[in-house]
């Protein structure tokens, strides 16, 4: 070659997976649709398949990437920034359900002139109670992350990494394991039904959504952790840990603003 | 462009066809892959609008037959189909809006020549990018078979909701699989332009040329970053929003539904919180495009290159505040309808700098008409009456009178379809040779821009008139009184059809036949941004040693 590259920006070889995961999707959509006009479930699992699979197989190349030596520092600075604005794009699709919580809460129907709708009187959660102690355990698990995150970055013993890391991963699937309880006692002992009124729609709707970021970040928490006993990360070289714990307070902030919005407000 | 990457001088191209353009890492072959794809797609969706002209090009219904779609008038008994109607423009609008002008201009021009202008490598994310791509075809294959699918409460095929998708017509309306296909169609759409938008502003913030400060970068980067944060902050409320069509549609929700206390404006809200930045979306890049290509044909530097782009940024801003001007007739408080009024007037202020900028940037230059410049001037032209008409709109009042009418369909196809489109040709014209090496016939370029710029004038143009009269949108027919211009429309729509298909047969004869363009800059001294410093194609890796000051800091002031 005439001419050496002189840059530091990571040129990758060509991949298969945008092209299978975008099969996959297709096919996990289609089979949703299906699915959801009785058409059963399999051409949905098969593409979830497909797609859980391009994932492991997708981040597995990146991780060997980075153990490779692949993301100097210039790619991690644009890495995190796509971390950053993938959050961000995160925020603003919570902001479609809060939108419409609050759509709700100030402006409802029944005020409107003509509408026959008489909301149930069953809205009672008392935030006190379970949302209360949820709140406590999901900012602990923030802050165990944290301690991981810092005994990390000042090199201090691998073992603190790795403890605050399964103490805040534990305290996730506790908070999910309450979430799931609330939901059950909701619905079976509340008479709440799931749909059919536009409270529990939004408050289905955005609760749901954020445990589904819950069990994504555990996930997320459980790489890293494994990461860490791999030995992937360092001091000055952690960006999948980085962006698990990005993710895991963006999580922890919308609780919060969920917390005192749908269970504080919302009661 | 089979022969694309032969040229590449230090090395042979040994890619395979398969991993070249399946398993793609390369912005410019992605590039070019959104490019075509989304010439695809187009095509379908003109073709549907040719065939609504054609009902609509006389008094009373003689295709759209429930007794099957003809092409031919006949004398056997037509009862009208109005699904089919609907299912056409609904179509029409999402391939147009999600499917054919982002992919072009974003993903195509974004991908091809930002990283190029920035003397960046490659995107930040190459493979993310072609995930990107291939998303927007998994997204137009669902919304393919969501054309297929049962969608009307009589088992007619396709959805036909309009493309806003507007609760209850999309909820109770549309019972079938259709609506829920199109509905992950845009999805995926989102999801694979939410994607590219993260790369793009990653690409532009991480990855200039050495000494390019960001009050240094060329105009069209610029726009495909301030293009990128609307989307990045945009489209994931839509997605918030069509996720809860979705669950009143099939799980018994009720966001939309006024029998459990939702509210269907609500949607119309959401909706257009993203709807509005999405017209920004469409056009910014073609801003963009438009800049270079005066400033080349003009041979004069860019006029006022600073406020270029903080007009850009402002209009960026402001197309967040202003999106319930589309609903002034839901029953809006007066406050409301004020406010949305107001701050809509506003945005003509920095469209107005961009446009007297163009001006001014010919204004003593030594221009020349070559195609790419052609399109640029129609498109001053086109979307300045789009954008004169869009300020009638604007006001509240007015718009009772205009709310639905054709004069709206009249303002959106001048800002939309010949504003951005006519961007997209004017694009390709200019950066054709860049991208195969090869240059289309001058006169058969200029033929395809005179046939298309009479063509959608003739179309477009007297729609304001019927909607002056009170034609409604959305029907397929109307009374004999629209019957005159209604005659004129529909010949303007076969000529812009014709125009079209003249287009593909030059795309195929430049690319197959067309003159080989030996020299790196074809143009002249003033496209002097980083691409015409490469060769023409350029090799497969451009810029892996990164570009010097000198080679793109001309002193003067872009």
């Amino acid at each position: 070659m005439a001419h050496a590259k002189n840059h530091d920006y990571h040129i990758l070889p060509p991949s298969i997976w945008p092209l299978m995961a975008s099969v996959g999707a297709f096919f996990m959509l289609f089979g949703a649709v299906l699915w959801m006009h009785d058409g059963g479930p399999w051409m949905f699992l098969i593409g979830l398949t497909a797609v859980l699979y391009v994932m492991f197989g997708w981040w597995s190349d990146v991780i060997r990437e980075s153990v490779a030596g692949d993301h100097t520092p210039v790619v991690r600075i644009g890495l995190r920034y796509g971390f950053i604005m993938f959050i961000m794009s995160e925020v603003m699709f919570f902001a479609a359900w809060f939108w419409s919580f609050f759509k709700h809460a100030m402006y409802p129907m029944d005020t409107y002139e003509g509408s026959t709708y008489i909301p149930p009187e069953m809205y009672q959660v008392d935030p006190f109670h379970l949302p209360l102690i949820n709140t406590l355990i999901l900012l602990c698990s923030g802050a165990a992350v944290t301690w991981a995150h810092h005994a990390l970055v000042h090199n201090e013993s691998r073992k603190d990494v790795e403890n605050g890391l399964l103490l805040g991963i534990a305290l996730g699937v506790l908070f999910t394991f309450l979430q799931g309880y609330e939901y059950w006692y909701l619905l079976s002992a509340q008479d709440w039904t799931f749909g059919g009124d536009k409270f529990f729609s939004n408050f289905f709707m955005a609760t749901g959504f954020h445990g589904a970021h819950v069990i994504i970040g555990t996930i997320f928490l459980f790489v890293c952790y494994l990461r860490v006993r791999a030995g992937h990360f360092t001091a000055e070289k952690h960006i999948g840990f980085e962006a698990a714990a990005w993710y895991w307070h963006f999580v922890d902030v919308v609780w919060l603003f969920l917390f005192a919005v749908v269970y504080i407000w919302g009661s | 462009m089979a022969d694309a990457a032969i040229h590449g001088h230090d090395h042979e191209d040994d890619r395979g066809f398969f991993t070249r353009w399946f398993m793609s890492t390369n912005h410019k072959d992605i590039g070019i892959l959104y490019l075509f794809t989304a010439g695809i797609v187009g095509f379908i969706s003109v073709a549907f609008t040719v065939y609504m002209r054609m009902e609509l090009m006389n008094p009373g219904v003689q295709y759209m037959c429930m007794e099957g779609a003809r092409f031919f008038v006949s004398e056997a008994t037509c009862t009208p189909n109005g699904h089919l109607w609907n299912v056409l423009i609904t179509y029409h609008g999402v391939l147009m809006m999600f499917f054919v002008v982002i992919p072009a201009l974003f993903g195509g021009f974004g991908n091809y020549f930002m990283p190029l202008q920035i003397g960046a490598p490659d995107m930040a994310f190459p493979r993310m990018n072609n995930l990107s791509y291939w998303l927007f075809v998994a997204g137009t294959a669902l919304g393919v078979a969501s054309m297929f699918a049962p969608g009307s409460p009589d088992g007619q095929a396709g959805a036909g909701v309009g493309w806003v998708l507007y609760p209850p017509l999309s909820t109770s309306g549309a019972p079938g699989m259709s609506m829920d296909l199109a509905i992950f169609a845009v999805h995926v759409s989102g999801l694979s332009s939410i994607l590219g938008a993260i790369n793009m502003i990653t690409t532009f913030l991480n990855m200039r040329a050495p000494g390019m400060t960001l009050h240094k970068v060329p105009l069209f980067a610029w726009s495909i970053f301030v293009t990128s944060w609307l989307i990045l902050l945009a489209l994931p409320v839509l997605a918030g929003a069509i996720t809860m069509l979705l669950m009143d549609r099939n799980f018994g929700f009720t966001f939309f539904d006024p029998a459990g206390g939702g509210d269907p404006v609500l949607y119309q809200h959401i909706l257009w919180f993203f709807g509005h930045p999405e017209v920004y979306i469409i056009i910014l890049p073609g801003f963009g495009l438009i800049s270079h290509i005066i400033a080349t044909f003009a041979r004069k530097p860019i006029f006022g290159y600073l406020p270029m782009v903080y007009a850009m940024v402002a209009i960026g801003v402001l197309g967040f505040v202003v999106w319930a001007h589309h609903m002034y007739t839901v029953g809006m408080s007066l406050t409301q309808q004020s406010y949305f009024m107001l701050a809509t007037m506003v945005i003509a202020v920095p469209t107005g700098v961009k446009i007297f900028s163009w001006i001014a940037t010919m204004w003593g230059g030594s221009v020349e008409f070559k195609t790419p410049m052609l399109w640029a001037f129609g498109f001053l032209f086109l979307f300045t009456v789009g954008g004169v008409t869009g300020v009638v709109l604007s006001q509240a009042g007015v718009d009772r009178a205009y709310h639905d009418t054709y004069y709206v369909v009249a303002h959106f196809h001048y800002v939309m379809s010949l504003g951005a489109v006519f961007c997209i040709f004017a694009g390709i014209y200019f950066y054709i040779g860049k991208m195969s090496g090869r240059q289309y016939p001058e006169w058969a370029g200029k033929l395809h821009f005179w046939m298309m710029f009479i063509g959608s004038n003739l179309t477009f143009f007297p729609q304001h008139f019927l909607g002056r009269q009170g034609m409604p949108r959305r029907y397929i027919d109307y009374p004999e009184a629209f019957a005159y211009w209604n005659y004129i429309s529909s010949i303007g729509a076969f000529l812009s059809f014709a125009s079209f298909l003249f287009f593909i047969g030059i795309i195929a004869y430049t690319l197959m036949a067309g003159r080989r363009v030996t020299e790196k800059n074809y143009w002249n001294e003033h496209a002097d941004t980083l691409e015409w410093t490469l060769p023409s194609p350029p090799p497969e890796h451009t810029f892996e040693q990164l570009p010097k000051r000198e080679d793109w800091d001309k002193q003067h002031s872009h």
